[in-house]
């Protein structure tokens, strides 16, 4: 094996090992200590898989657009064409370091404090598969093995949500598992309808959609869209999304937001386009238009939210539409789009559900009619939350510029009234989500404090600086230098629209 | 040709042993009337009939009782599948048994009996070559059952289900043989080969209404055996009122031999483009309903029946979706039996182990009781609240229930490949719905427990050695086959 295959194994081996270490682990603080270390680990062992292999820059005719810098396959079930396939290349790997950072900071934050309902240990362990989960998503490239990792997650995360959420909160995980798993199942059906068709289930040998016929690839991409729909949320089918997003803890919150939805939009790049582009190209203005819809709709929701939580939750239904905008274009500069808005939007994210758990944590409230005059009592807490919101809203030099703003180009770019129109929307969408955004600000921070405000400490403690700090530098350095994420992802994009474009 | 017919002893080994486990079990409880020793030797002969299976079957394919070509005994890897499963699941209920019987609610001689004849049933069934065997060996599997039902003493509930099961059976068993007879009287044999042979030479014959209704009639009366929809009402009231091991026996080992005849007949005797439609319609029936009744039970064993009659919808799917698409080839057929087998085998194990962690999790020799009696259950003792989530979870085909998982893949693909897609859908669909009442039970095992009520409540139970042991295994079976299911998918497709 070589060290690229070492490090596949690991980046899956690693949590799954440390989620029996910590269920083994008898005491509570010790076992999340381990928890804590195992998801260190993790992030040491995927991000030194970016160097290596790397031998070719630009994708020409002839070979196949799915080059992965390193890959590992075994047989498993011959029967059913399922193989342990695993590759990394550079659209998954930066899904891959963010899924293992965001795990680490929220291990690391489980040390300093549990929420209510259940163990620290048996969060931590939770946490833990979950990241086996979405980490074997992001790396298969088996159809069906791609499958079995987007299942693993679904159990977990309702084990999370009902354990450790808020009052509503086993209505809000039911929801979330029945919902996401129509999802999957409709995948489960997309995956065998290409299978059935091409004989085999190598991403690899798949993407491009030889050999497989106009119907197939309709039916399949029809089936593929739908499951990925649900997932990332793309409105109408979004609605199970609010209510989990609020009801689970904070750490749930985060990898919920961060990385979860992202296995929605990558599978849509990844499975979807790569497998049936044929599909993808006839359903591109219904993929466009429904994007469109979701960021208007999340956005116009979000100016009329009363809840912290629910307000954050509902402008991921507007981001993950500029997400799925830049997809549905088909160009490189749509794809690009949305893979650094992807990222962006799991750093950013990530950290506001973090600060609006700090802050609900703190006043015992997330209704903003009861909040107002955090700048007063909590300038270090205000000030953070101003930056991430700032950030999300899209100011040039922060990481969520990029992924929106390249949307919008790349729907223009592709021209035509429907795009161009498109395009216009989706920037009034744009400067909805600003003034959302502003309107949160405006209550939360400004002001004088609310009563509930009014007893909040000015300090942020260490384990919360630890988990935030990282984040926020990383909203600035994607902003600052987009190449971080683009400059991995340019050759393997270009090469999926070489194939798709054909 | 000489008049005296040689047999081939050895093809015939299996049914020797599980017949002589059940002559042995009488035979120890009247000269000994130790009811350990009766228990041990139920046992032994049952790990026995399972190994005598195995080994026959994988010598090669044996037959014997012949004439001319069509024989009624045929002892292939299938036969030895079937012969091992139906053995290894009489072995798992016996051992789930060991602590009612040991406190008495049962009498041991006659139970160990009953429950080694209906074994032999089993075996016999999986190598029948004709019609009557079939039957019989399928009486022969559900007769011992009737009085097992019932042998809970001093339960009026038990009583109940026993004359339930009883009449609902006796009707199928009627129908089935009306069937069989009809047939015979169109085609004048009654070897399934030989049946699949002529009705496919001769299209005049398939043509006759009165084939349509012989074909009409025998699958009817086996789907009542396998609780298929809408011949299911008397599953969850036997079932219920059953004792726990006899209702999983019932859910296991008499479901797999409803579905190893009903495959028989529909592989090898009936044309498929007459069963194909009948079966498709009813397995899309009974997945459905079996989910959607299931949603609304209160009580643990109830929900696991209706949910055992869904499970059967998912295994007859891959069977109807032969006759739709056109064109079928003779190895996509055998790759759709194969699936539905696999999907049988899954399906089982996981019944089984679901069975045992209700068992465990329950005062020695009560009913399933009611959701709220296992509220919290898992607080209590985790390692049995784990083995019975993995199972649930299983059976609703998730992960961590690889098995499950696996088993739904396969018959997802068997449709697929089968040109089968709304039917895929129609599976997909419901394992969504299956899951939503699976979750309520796993999530009740770890939800905060209520205030201890009266007697009833999930009571630490010490657990008896033996229904560990079983509740181990299979658990760790379940946990084998999930991560190597193509262990089952070899065995499956011989």
């Amino acid at each position: 094996m070589t060290v690229g295959q070492v490090l596949l194994v690991a980046v899956l081996a690693v949590p799954a090992l440390g989620a029996v270490a910590v269920a083994a682990t008898p005491r509570d603080r010790a076992a999340r200590l381990v928890g804590t270390i195992a998801a260190a680990l993790t992030l040491l062992a995927a991000v030194p898989l970016v160097f290596g292999g790397r031998s070719w820059v630009a994708w020409s005719a002839g070979e196949p657009a799915v080059r992965p810098w390193h890959q590992l396959d075994l047989p498993w079930v011959p029967g059913l064409e399922l193989r342990f396939h695993l590759g990394v290349d550079g659209i998954s790997w930066p899904l891959v370091v963010l899924t293992a950072l965001l795990t680490l900071l929220c291990c690391a934050y489980t040390m300093w404090r549990v929420p209510d309902g259940g163990s620290g240990r048996a969060l931590v362990a939770l946490l833990l598969v979950v990241e086996v989960g979405i980490l074997g998503t992001f790396l298969a490239l088996d159809l069906v093995l791609f499958f079995l990792f987007f299942e693993v997650v679904l159990l977990p995360m309702y084990a999370i949500i009902a354990g450790w959420g808020g009052p509503d909160r086993r209505r809000a995980a039911r929801k979330f598992t029945l919902y996401t798993l129509f999802g999957s199942v409709l995948l489960l059906v997309g995956v065998y309808v290409v299978v059935a068709a091409a004989g085999t289930a190598d991403v690899v040998a798949l993407t491009g959609g030889d050999g497989l016929s106009r119907g197939t690839q309709l039916a399949a991409f029809t089936l593929l869209a739908l499951a990925f729909a649900v997932k990332s949320p793309l409105w109408p089918l979004h609605s199970w999304l609010p209510d989990a997003h609020t009801q689970a803890p904070t750490v749930g919150s985060v990898v919920l937001a961060g990385v979860l939805l992202k296995m929605g939009t990558y599978g849509l790049i990844r499975v979807a386009v790569g497998v049936a582009p044929e599909g993808a190209r006839w359903a591109a203005p219904v993929l466009g238009v429904l994007a469109v819809a979701a960021i208007l709709v999340g956005s116009l929701v979000c100016l009329a939210q009363a809840d912290v939580k629910r307000l954050i939750a509902y402008s991921s239904v507007g981001h993950m539409g500029f997400v799925l905008l830049g997809v549905a274009t088909l160009t490189a500069t749509g794809i690009q789009a949305a893979l650094i808005g992807n990222v962006a939007h799991g750093v950013i994210t990530g950290l506001l559900f973090f600060l609006a758990g700090a802050v609900k944590d703190r006043t015992g409230t997330g209704t903003l009619a009861e909040l107002s005059g955090l700048r007063e009592t909590a300038p270090r807490l205000a000030g953070l939350l101003a930056f991430a919101a700032v950030a999300s809203l899209g100011l040039p030099g922060l990481a969520g510029f990029w992924g929106e703003a390249f949307a919008v180009v790349a729907a223009i770019q592709r021209g035509g009234p429907l795009w161009t129109t498109l395009g216009v929307l989706a920037a009034v969408g744009g400067a909805l989500t600003a003034a959302y955004f502003l309107r949160l600000l405006r209550q939360v921070t400004h002001g004088r404090p609310s009563p509930a405000v009014g007893g909040v400490g000015a300090g942020l403690a260490g384990a919360e600086l630890t988990a935030w700090v990282p984040l926020v530098l990383l909203a600035l350095a994607i902003g600052l230098a987009p190449a971080l994420v683009l400059g991995v992802a340019e050759a393997p994009v270009d090469a999926l629209i070489g194939v798709v474009s054909r | 040709m000489s008049v005296v017919q040689s047999v081939d002893s050895v093809a015939l080994l299996p049914a020797y042993l599980a017949a002589g486990t059940a002559v042995l079990v009488l035979i120890t409880d009247l000269l000994l009337a130790r009811p350990r020793v009766t228990v041990v030797v139920a046992g032994l002969g049952a790990l026995g009939t399972a190994v005598g299976a195995a080994l026959v079957g994988a010598a090669g394919e044996r037959r014997t009782f012949c004439a001319g070509a069509d024989c009624s005994w045929v002892f292939g890897g299938r036969a030895a599948l079937v012969g091992a499963v139906v053995a290894l699941l009489t072995l798992g209920v016996l051992g789930l048994s060991a602590p009612a019987l040991r406190a008495g609610r049962s009498p041991v001689g006659e139970y160990c009996f009953l429950l080694a004849c209906s074994m032999t049933g089993g075996v016999v069934l999986g190598a029948a070559g004709d019609l009557i065997t079939l039957i019989v060996a399928l009486e022969t599997l559900t007769l011992p059952l009737y009085v097992l039902v019932g042998l809970r003493r001093g339960s009026l509930a038990s009583a109940e289900a026993a004359v339930t099961f009883f009449v609902v059976s006796v009707v199928a068993t009627s129908v089935t043989l009306l069937g069989a007879a009809l047939l015979y009287a169109v085609t004048g044999g009654l070897h399934l080969d030989r049946l699949g042979a002529l009705l496919a030479e001769r299209p005049d014959l398939r043509d006759l209404p009165l084939t349509t209704a012989a074909v009409a009639l025998l699958l009817v009366g086996l789907a009542f055996k396998v609780a298929a929809v809408p011949f299911h009402a008397w599953a969850p009231a036997t079932y219920d009122g059953a004792p726990l091991p006899v209702a999983a026996y019932l859910s296991t080992a008499s479901k797999l031999g409803g579905l190893v005849a009903l495959l028989a007949v529909v592989q090898r005797a009936l044309p498929a483009d007459q069963t194909g439609p009948v079966l498709a319609v009813l397995a899309v029936l009974t997945m459905t309903v079996g989910n959607l009744v299931a949603l609304r039970q209160r009580r643990t064993v109830r929900l696991l029946a209706w949910s055992s009659v869904a499970q059967a919808g998912y295994i007859l799917a891959p069977l109807g979706a032969l006759a739709l698409a056109a064109g079928r080839t003779g190895e996509a057929r055998s790759a759709a039996y194969a699936a539905a087998v696999a999907y049988a085998v899954f399906f089982v194990l996981l019944e089984l182990a679901a069975f045992a962690g209700v068992t465990a999790l329950r005062p020695v020799g009560a009913d399933g009781g009611t959701l709220d009696d296992l509220r919290g259950a898992a607080r209590q003792h985790p390692w049995r609240g784990v083995a019975l989530g993995l199972a649930l979870v299983g059976l609703a085909g998730l992960p961590p229930g690889l098995a499950g998982l696996f088993a739904k893949v396969t018959v997802v693909r068997a449709l697929l490949d089968g040109g089968a897609g709304w039917l895929a859908l129609v599976v997909a669909l419901n394992a969504v719905i299956g899951l939503a009442y699976y979750l309520r039970v796993t999530a009740a095992l770890w939800a905060p427990s209520t205030p201890p009520t009266a007697a009833g409540g999930a009571v630490a139970v010490p657990l008896v050695g033996v229904a560990a042991v079983v509740l181990a295994v299979a658990t760790v079976a379940a946990v084998v086959v999930g991560v190597a299911p193509q262990l089952v998918l070899d065995l499956a497709g011989r």
